[in-house]
């Protein structure tokens, strides 16, 4: 059977619909809901989307609905292991309190990663990421709506 | 098309793939297409306490716009061949 899929992007994502997908999307969101439709841009619906923040070893999740996300924005998308998630080590907390640390641990990991921007700059890499491609800072310049 | 051809030749190999927002990804290749969109099974995260969502990730999709490195298992790229067929593809065009 695995030989017959095709090398598209249909073939591909087939075998994930009606299951649990975890969605990381460009602007930092990671979106946790089940996959219902797609096509072969990785335009993607997700049903009983929750949206998930991370602190540390705390999350929070914020219901969402039906998502709907345009292709461009995927980065990645990744089966939820359900037995694999029930074992690990993350606790949920509330949302403001989660909210508040990983805004917090974005800002200081903003600070270290300009750093080393800046002596990458200097032995002349660019950094692809201040062209607004994969903006790993998102908390620190838009408010964020709960 | 030379690339999708070789990734293809790829398949069930173990590749590491660098994204663009630094998140590093090991592997078993399991398909790829013609966007160099990539599926990836039993995957690893470098540093999981940065990306603590993926700990429950067992397969992934991921796409290709996003990825900055694929690193590949020496042994099974044949470079003179590639570099072979390299040049015939700048040639024909």
């Amino acid at each position: 059977m695995e030989a017959l899929v095709p090398f598209t992007t249909s073939g591909q994502l087939l075998n994930c619909v009606d299951k649990k997908m975890l969605v990381a999307l460009r602007d930092g969101r990671k979106i946790i809901g089940v996959l219902r439709s797609f096509d072969q841009f990785a335009n993607l619906v997700l049903n009983d989307a929750v949206e998930r923040i991370h602190a540390l070893n705390e999350y929070a999740d914020i219901p969402r609905g039906i998502f709907l996300i345009r292709g461009e924005n995927v980065v990645l998308m990744g089966e939820v292991d359900l037995d694999t998630e029930d074992t690990i080590q993350l606790k949920q907390a509330p949302i403001e309190q989660v909210l508040q640390k990983s805004l917090q641990l974005d800002e200081e990991r903003a600070i270290k990663d300009s750093i080393r921007d800046e002596i990458l700059k200097q032995r002349g890499f660019c950094t692809e990421r201040v062209e607004g491609d994969v903006d790993v800072h998102r908390y620190g310049h838009s408010p964020y709506n709960i | 098309m030379l690339f999708f051809s070789v990734f293809k030749t790829l398949t069930e190999q173990t590749v590491t793939v660098e994204l663009k927002n630094d998140l590093c990804l090991i592997g078993t290749l399991k398909s790829v297409d013609q966007f160099l969109n990539i599926k990836l099974d039993n995957v690893k995260v470098l540093d999981e306490q940065r990306y603590p969502h993926m700990m429950a990730i067992k397969n992934t999709f991921i796409r290709g716009s996003v990825v900055r490195y694929v690193q590949l298992p020496s042994e099974s790229i044949d470079t003179q061949l590639l570099q072979d067929a390299t040049r015939r593809e700048a040639t024909r065009n």
